[in-house]
């Protein structure tokens, strides 16, 4: 059903969201820790990038319908 | 923050193509906090001046109508605020209505004039006919029938043309009986002939009217015959008075001319009687003879007297029928009476010849009478003498010679010799008075000779007289008859070119109207031939007709009860085609709440079984899409079910379409679905403008069209949205579209099923 298709990209972008935020953290914790002397610049990077690359993730994919890919054909 | 999100709601407002003319919403006001005097001056001054502007514009206006039609017009609200202050705009009449004129014509005199004139010339015309007919009354005398017209035109042409020049004949002449004239005319001619001239110049008043031509013959005729008869009766009693006295006369002049023949004899018988000396036996035998002839004489006489008496009866009475017949005037009557007048006149002649010879027969014999008396006179006083003297001797002495004695010889020589003495005294006196006596019997004689002679002057002049007159009315009979005969030839002229002219007109009048009436033929037959045409066209044409219906009923009974069975056929079919598609119509109606129906492919199949022939349903059942035969279709409560459910997220995609995809707009488009507050349901206009294109608006119509039962107009106001929510909503409309074709399809065979069920029943 089409109108489910955006709860799905929604629930798509949270979970990608959630995951991301989650890596970013967790890496920038780690990064934090292990090289940056805990400082909470890498957290906050981290977790900033992770939650700016789920943000685009989810915005590339609410978009991707209007975007046509060169060897991919949209079905409206 | 506030500002943020007013510039936000601008430039939303910007971007937001679809909501059309973006009037000025909230008017920034600046504020100005500072609450200086210097700020007011500037109020009271700028109050000032608006106030002064508006002033100088009421006035302006109310001096300057156009000019408060020009601010009326740009600047609104401004005529409410001129009405307030200067009272409703001036009704400046435009153009100034016409009067409209009044284009009445006066009682044109013309058409007076024309109607009077018309009645002037019908009444010349009137007029003519009279005065025609009275103009040639003074050329003619006679007044004017039509017939007397053409007579003068006659006269005229023959006065023209002919070298007699016609003389108009006087109404005194007794030919206008003959000539045919108006009766009243010819009446009126009789008594005095100029008298009917001067009473014709005077008739111009009468109306005159031309006799049909049967009653002027018959009038002609009447005349004629009323002159025959005259004719007949004058000379009737003519010749009979003529016959009559012509008998009388004759018996007179032969009474007279015996008388005379008597007369004459007896003249001699007394003649001899006296002077013959016979012997006595004779004497008295003469004697007798006289006495006879004297008798015979004097019958004779008294018979000539009594006819003559007669005879001149006779001619008297000959002579007043010739004058009545004078009187009568009928011309033809002329000659007989000019013959009976000399006739009478001969007669009358005659009758005074012989009485003139009777008469000096009967003075002569008078004289010898006399002479007879005288003579016997002498000798009876001879015998008296003798007698006396000789008294026994007889009268017849001288046969007594031998009886007389001497002495009575002697006497009687004595006596004798005295006698003779006497006799020779007297002769001797008689000598010497003979002159005288010779002279006075001359006289007597002349005076005699002078009356006969005056008599027979006077006769003979009355003669002379009479015989001249007879002549002058033989010659005025003769002249007349000649100009009778004149003016008949002229008439006859007339009458001929008369005739001919009439002839003539008679010919052109016979062409023409044979020509008229060959035409009238013709076209009365070629209209006949073209109506018998027509009507045998027509006939044959009802004829066809007929036969063409007939034949055609023939061929309709044959088609009809073709078409029965057809029809029967095709019920049984259609009555199939009606169950199949009933039952198609029920398996639509197993759609449940949330399940589509059942596949419909068998009850389509069923269909398509049933409709094998009907092209169609046949293309009907075709064209049922393939979704619904494989799938089923959902019902419209589960769509709507689907809607409802669908309408949020559609409100909470409103803004997003290709160009505005990003992750912010979706939480401005979830921001403004979550502040946005909308009717659930609002009545769709008939008209969609493009506010109406707003999402918000268009769910609101979908909806209440849903709720209306309506699923194409929902269908179709859904099909509006665009972007994102279109996207949202395409599998939704995409179902409704396959609902909405199935059930058209259904619908159309259900229709078309009943169409043909109801087409195919036959009413009772």
């Amino acid at each position: 059903m089409s109108e489910r298709e955006l709860g799905r990209k929604l629930d798509r972008c949270l979970a990608d969201g959630v995951i991301k935020l989650g890596t970013g953290l967790g890496l920038g914790i780690v990064f934090s820790v292990l090289f940056f002397k805990r400082h909470t610049w890498p957290i906050s990077l981290g977790s900033g990038a992770g939650l700016g690359m789920a943000y685009s993730n989810c915005q590339n994919d609410l978009r991707s319908h209007y975007l046509l890919h060169r060897n991919q054909k949209v079905e409206r | 923050m506030l500002r943020l999100l007013l510039r936000g709601a601008a430039g939303s407002a910007r971007k937001n193509g679809g909501r059309g003319p973006v009037a000025h919403l909230q008017p920034l006001r600046q504020y100005s906090s500072s609450q200086s005097s210097g700020a007011a001056k500037v109020v009271a001054a700028s109050l000032l001046t608006v106030g002064g502007g508006i002033g100088g514009t009421v006035l302006y206006a109310q001096w300057d109508h156009k000019f408060r039609a020009t601010v009326e017009k740009n600047v609104p609200y401004s005529d409410s605020v001129f009405g307030l202050i200067l009272g409703p705009a001036p009704q400046n009449a435009g153009p100034p209505v016409r009067t409209q004129l009044e284009s009445t014509q006066p009682q044109s005199m013309l058409e007076k004039r024309a109607k009077t004139s018309k009645v002037q010339s019908e009444k010349k015309v009137k007029g003519t006919t009279e005065t025609e007919a009275i103009e040639p009354t003074p050329t003619v005398s006679v007044p004017a029938a039509s017939m007397e017209e053409a007579s003068v035109e006659a006269t005229q042409i023959i006065s023209a043309s002919g070298d007699v020049p016609s003389v108009p004949a006087p109404c005194d002449t007794e030919p206008t009986v003959v000539t045919g004239n108006t009766h009243e005319h010819c009446d009126e001619c009789h008594p005095a002939g100029p008298e009917a001239v001067l009473h014709g110049a005077d008739s111009p008043t009468e109306q005159l009217v031309e006799r049909p031509a049967e009653e002027v013959s018959a009038r002609l005729a009447q005349q004629d015959q009323d002159e025959q008869n005259v004719l007949a009766a004058v000379s009737s009693s003519l010749e009979e008075s003529l016959a009559c006295s012509a008998r009388a006369a004759l018996q007179a002049i032969g009474a007279q001319e015996a008388a005379l023949q008597a007369i004459n004899q007896h003249t001699q018988k007394l003649k001899e009687a006296m002077e013959a000396e016979s012997p006595p036996e004779e004497k008295s035998v003469q004697w007798k003879d006289l006495e006879a002839a004297l008798m015979d004489r004097t019958s004779a006489v008294t018979d000539a007297t009594a006819a003559l008496q007669k005879a001149n009866e006779a001619l008297d009475s000959l002579r007043t029928t010739i004058r009545n017949s004078k009187d009568l005037k009928v011309a033809a009557a002329r000659p007989l009476v000019l013959a009976a007048e000399e006739n009478l006149h001969k007669m009358a002649v005659d009758l005074d010849r012989v009485v003139a010879q009777v008469q000096s027969a009967e003075a002569e014999s008078k004289i010898v009478s006399q002479y007879s008396d005288l003579v016997q006179e002498a000798k009876l006083q001879f015998q008296k003498e003798v007698s006396s003297l000789t008294p026994e001797i007889q009268a017849n002495w001288k046969g007594l010679t031998g009886k007389l004695s001497s002495d009575d010889l002697n006497a009687l020589i004595a006596h004798a010799h005295r006698r003779i003495d006497q006799l020779n005294r007297e002769l001797a006196e008689q000598r010497v008075r003979e002159q005288i006596h010779i002279d006075a019997a001359l006289q007597q004689q002349k005076l005699e000779d002078q009356r006969v002679l005056e008599n027979a002057v006077s006769s003979s002049l009355q003669h002379v007289k009479e015989e001249a007159r007879l002549e002058q009315e033989r010659k005025m009979n003769e002249l007349r008859e000649v100009m009778e005969a004149e003016m008949r030839t002229q008439l006859r002229r007339q009458a001929a070119a008369h005739t001919d002219h009439v002839r003539d007109v008679l010919k052109v009048q016979e062409q023409e109207l044979r020509a008229e009436a060959e035409q009238v033929l013709s076209s009365k037959l070629l209209d006949q031939e073209t109506r018998h045409r027509q009507l045998t066209q027509e006939q044959l044409d009802n004829f066809t007709l007929d036969m063409n219906a007939a034949y055609a009923r023939l061929k309709g009974v044959e088609e009809a009860i073709d078409s029965h069975l057809v029809a029967e056929d095709e019920a049984r079919r259609a009555h199939q085609l009606w169950l199949s598609v009933e039952a198609l119509n029920h398996t639509l109606k197993t759609a449940g709440a949330e399940e589509p129906s059942v596949p419909l492919d068998s009850a389509a199949q069923i269909v398509r079984d049933s409709c094998r022939e009907d092209d169609f349903a046949s293309a009907l059942a075709e064209a049922l899409p393939a979704e619904s035969l494989s799938r089923g279709v959902y019902g419209e409560a589960s769509l709507r079910a689907r809607f409802n459910s669908l309408r949020s997220l559609v409100r909470r995609v409103a803004l997003i379409d290709e160009s505005h995809n990003s992750l912010y707009q979706y939480f401005l488009s979830y921001l403004q679905a979550a502040l946005l507050f909308e009717d659930q349901q609002v009545a769709p206009p008939t008209q969609l403008s493009s506010e109406d294109l707003d999402p918000f608006k268009l769910l609101s119509y979908a909806s209440y069209c849903l709720e209306h039962g309506e699923l194409e107009l929902a269908a179709k106001l859904v099909n509006q949205l665009k972007g994102e929510a279109r996207r949202v909503v395409e599998d939704w409309l995409t179902e409704a579209r396959l609902t909405l074709e199935t059930r058209q399809v259904v619908s159309l065979l259900s229709a078309y099923a009943n169409a043909v069920g109801l087409g195919t029943t036959q009413a009772p």
